[in-house]
């Protein structure tokens, strides 16, 4: 037994090297220049393929093959460095979220070059020459390539900790993770340092892409898989630390070498589960430095005026159009007008999040997919009726949102954005391994609506008339006290608590009511599509409303809606266009982000000429 | 009557607090009567910024005690202190950016009517009167409908001072109250800050750099270096004693 733990172990120390590489990438580029690098595991997917191209070239001896491997690493550097300088120098002044969003578009860009550059086929790598065979200890069979990653890891580690602490580059590097305005006074050229440092991480993570190739297969995916798990990995070991980031991979790699054989259905969970617990304990990570008082950072801010009374003559004609719209589309076309009313409340409950509350969720789908589950779940295993199905799938996902969002708004900024993440997908992973309840990855099937409401004119108006109301329920919030108490909290929350405001009970309450409102989207979209799949929990979901808002901009109430329309109709053209369908969204996204770094609605209202003048630049 | 004794609005006895190696503030101790103006002065780094964090609720404190009437603020959130009665201007103005001068108000106003959870009815009317009142006195009505994101420096201090007033403190924490206003304006401000105060009887704990400012306005004063208090009396008093002449000549070149 203590042989087969201490195997295990040895196991998950390799498996803890690749994931440590990629991590300590993407924290490093955080420490310091504040961008959260969506693109990572895009940089650690081109290493392996890369890797896997220049060895068939060089030949896969011991020449060929590590050759191919530097060579991976440095172009997926010089690949990074570029990027830093084309794009997210840019964006160094933009909100947050844009930033993500540039990144998730070069993400999405990468995975179709990839595509057609390669093909979808799995690519299964060499073998390493010298270490292809395995060795016997205590009577286990143990890789002799895996030995060699286990010895490289804490040898990257020794590597960058010299470098962090031996060496000119390292002091600045540390000075600008501790203090980013330091590095400005000490008139350090930053545009070099920043390009360096983008270079080094991504060279680290397409070293991490290219060692894993003898492992597992190269392929198409592999971007999503390790990006989700290196976040998990720089949260829980800190934002910049590069120790802590080594520390967390082992634990998360543990997690995975043991959880197989303890849990087999229940890693992911464990994995998220863990990352929740350390996040709620230490909000900073293991070896992460606290912040003192929140500074606040930019962000895009809905400057609301008040509502006007009447209903202006442009909203009257839209309101005309879609009570007309059955008369003047076919079946198709209503399904599609259908589907952009559904998400145009997906994208405004999370604009009533990210855009009134300042929370930038990145896992808004949970709320979405609870309530499709909820709804179908009434409608197959209690056998309820519609009526009492969508009213379940708005209240699940509100309770939903008061159980997590009471750990989520006990942090701020990037890390609650990515206990957001790590919820959804606990949530994802629970309805994909939980068959009995939820059907797993067969979904549930069959939940249509009644025959008076069946058909794409009825459902159509039955959406129009729920998805309005709701809105018209948000907007209402949005100008009440309400409404205001989250403003002020996210303007500045240190104002807002000196003037009694308890900005965690109201934030708490905001999760749970953007989660309602999610999951009476999520409830309609299941009876909408008749089936629900765990993919309605899914990290695509929660991005598809993130680039919703920043089409249609988080300055005003309307620009989720547009957004939702804008995306909905892009992706829908793009994709009946071209196969290549994430290419050409990711271009969009990426172009949009750089010709209007503060938002499309914040550049329309700009151009409409703004009465209260609008804060921030470039407005 | 210079606050001490038993009917202290504000006593504080051994406030301490770390950050990592560095004491910000170690074992302060003073008090403060009601309808009393003090300030608290120091060279920059001195702690006084820290000492307001921990007495309305920012920071928690390592040590020490500070009692509103009696009541212990240390270990309450700032909005719980709020309701106490302590209001407070930040060294850098906070404000809503986003909300006009005068939704900054109504917001305050509609927090102490313990109304924010109203989740429809509108809130761009309420207490509007309450909230133009407050400006007309700060002298800030003719900005009410300016959004906050493009006040001047100056303007906004007063709409610091006119939203701390909502809640109708009984002790009012001022960081640097008049920092960053042209120098007639200071005076301005701070006279007005006087009248309020004599009117309805508040305390005043306010740190400023203008030692013009301190010596016109302030009942007593007290100096913190490096966290400790050196001095405490009458500002002539203070003016005169060696130990502060000494901080403020060495850190005259030290200030930014
Ligand atoms: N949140 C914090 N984290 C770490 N150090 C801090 C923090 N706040 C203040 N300090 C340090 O505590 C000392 C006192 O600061 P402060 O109270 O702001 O001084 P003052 O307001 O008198 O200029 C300074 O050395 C400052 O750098
Ligand atoms: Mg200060």
């Amino acid at each position: 037994m203590l042989d087969f733990l201490v195997v295990q172990f040895l196991t998950g120390l390799a498996g803890a090297c690749s994931l440590f590489l990629v991590a300590a990438g993407l924290s490093l580029i955080f420490g310091v220049t504040r961008v959260v690098n969506f693109a990572h595991g895009a940089l650690y997917m081109l290493g392996a393929y890369f890797a896997y191209a220049l060895i068939a070239r060089l030949g896969a001896g011991p020449l060929g093959f590590w050759a191919g491997l530097a060579l991976a690493a440095l172009a997926v550097g010089a690949l990074g460095a570029g990027l830093e300088a084309t794009l997210l120098r840019r964006l160094y002044g933009s909100p947050e979220l844009f930033q993500l969003l540039a990144t998730f578009g070069v993400a999405l860009i990468a995975e179709d070059a990839v595509l057609w550059l390669f093909g979808p086929e799995e690519l299964v790598g060499p073998r390493a020459p010298g270490l292809g065979g395995s060795v016997r200890l205590l009577g286990h069979q143990l890789p002799e390539y895996d030995l060699f990653l286990l010895a490289l890891g804490p040898a990257v580690l020794g590597l960058l900790w010299l470098m962090l602490h031996r060496t000119r580059f390292g002091v600045l590097v540390r000075a600008a993770t501790e203090d980013r305005d330091m590095v400005g006074a000490l008139g350090v050229d930053q545009a070099w340092l920043f390009t360096a440092v983008f270079a080094i991480g991504a060279a680290l993570a397409g070293l991490g892409g290219a060692l894993a190739i003898p492992r597992s297969a190269a392929h198409a995916a592999m971007d999503v898989e390790v990006i989700v798990e290196a976040f998990v990995v720089v949260v829980v070991g800190g934002m910049g630390s590069v120790l802590g980031a080594f520390l967390a991979a082992v634990l998360i790699a543990e997690l995975h070498a043991f959880g197989i054989v303890l849990f087999p259905d229940l890693t992911l969970v464990l994995v998220f589960l863990v990352m929740a617990v350390v996040l709620v304990l230490r909000p900073q990570g293991l070896l992460g430095r606290a912040e003192g008082i929140a500074r606040e950072g930019p962000a895009e801010r809905a400057s609301l005026a008040p509502p006007r009374r009447g209903i202006g003559p442009g909203w009257a004609a839209l309101a005309l159009l879609l009570l007309g719209a059955p008369l003047l589309l076919g079946e198709y076309h209503l399904g599609v007008l259908t589907e952009i009313l559904i998400f145009a409340l997906f994208a405004a409950s999370l604009h009533f999040l990210v855009g009134i509350g300042g929370l930038v969720s990145f896992g808004h789908a949970a709320y979405f997919g609870l309530g499709a589950y909820a709804a179908a779940l009434a409608a197959k295993a209690l056998g309820w009726g519609l009526g009492p199905a969508l009213l379940l799938a708005p209240a699940a996902a509100l309770v939903g949102g008061l159980v997590l969002g009471w750990f989520c708004v006990r942090l701020s900024g990037i890390y609650l954005a990515m206990l957001t993440l790590a919820f959804a997908q606990i949530l994802f992973a629970v309805a994909f391994q939980w068959s009995a309840l939820t059907g797993g990855d067969n979904g549930i099937l069959g939940v249509w609506p009644p025959a008076w409401a069946a058909g794409g004119a009825r459902f159509y108006y039955l959406a129009l008339a729920l998805v309005a109301a709701a809105l018209f329920l948000l907007r209402r919030i949005v100008f009440a006290p309400f409404g205001y108490a989250l403003r002020a909290a996210r303007d500045s929350a240190l104002r807002a608590e000196a003037i009694g405001i308890d900005v965690i009970r109201w934030r708490w309450l905001a999760f749970a009511l953007a989660g309602g409102f999610a999951g009476l989207a999520g409830g309609l979209y299941a009876f909408f599509k008749g089936s629900v799949f765990p993919a309605a929990l899914g990290v695509p979901i929660s991005l598809d409303g993130l680039v919703m808002l920043l089409l249609g901009g988080v300055g005003t109430l309307s620009g989720p809606l547009l957004g939702a329309l804008a995306y909905k109709l892009l992706q829908i053209g793009i994709a009946t266009a071209t196969d290549f369908w994430r290419l050409y969204l990711g271009l969009v996204i990426v172009g949009l982000v750089l010709a209007f770094p503060h938002g499309l609605g914040g550049f329309l209202a700009g151009l409409g000429g703004h009465r209260r003048g609008a804060p921030g630049r470039g407005g | 009557m210079s606050g001490g004794g038993e009917g202290a609005l504000l006593s504080v006895g051994g406030l301490a607090k770390r950050f990592g190696g560095l004491a910000a503030l170690d074992g302060v101790s003073f008090e403060l009567g009601a309808g009393e103006m003090v300030a608290l002065i120091g060279p920059n780094g001195a702690g006084k910024t820290t000492c307001f964090n921990l007495l309305n609720g920012q920071l928690r404190a390592d040590a020490g005690s500070a009692r509103l009437k009696g009541r212990e603020l240390l270990g309450l959130a700032p909005h719980a202190i709020w309701r106490l009665g302590v209001g407070r201007t930040f060294q850098i103005p906070a404000t809503f950016a986003s909300m006009s001068v005068r939704e900054n108000l109504q917001v305050a106003l509609l927090s102490r009517a313990r109304r924010l959870g109203a989740l429809v009815a509108p809130a761009g009317e309420a207490f509007r009167d309450q909230a133009d009142a407050l400006l007309a006195r700060v002298g800030l009505l003719a900005e009410a409908g300016r959004n906050c994101g493009v006040l001047s420096h100056g303007d906004l201090k007063r709409v610091e001072l006119a939203v701390a007033l909502v809640g109708e403190p009984e002790l009012l924490l001022m960081d640097e109250p008049t920092a960053g206003a042209a120098p007639g304006e200071r005076f301005r401000l701070m006279e007005l800050v006087e009248v309020i105060v004599a009117e309805r009887a508040i305390g005043v704990l306010f740190t400023e750099h203008d030692m013009d400012v301190v010596f016109g306005h302030a009942r007593r004063v007290l100096v913190l270096d490096r966290g400790r208090l050196i001095a405490e009396g009458a500002p002539e008093a203070v003016r005169a004693d060696p130990r502060v002449r000494a901080i403020y000549l060495g850190a005259a070149a030290g200030r930014g």
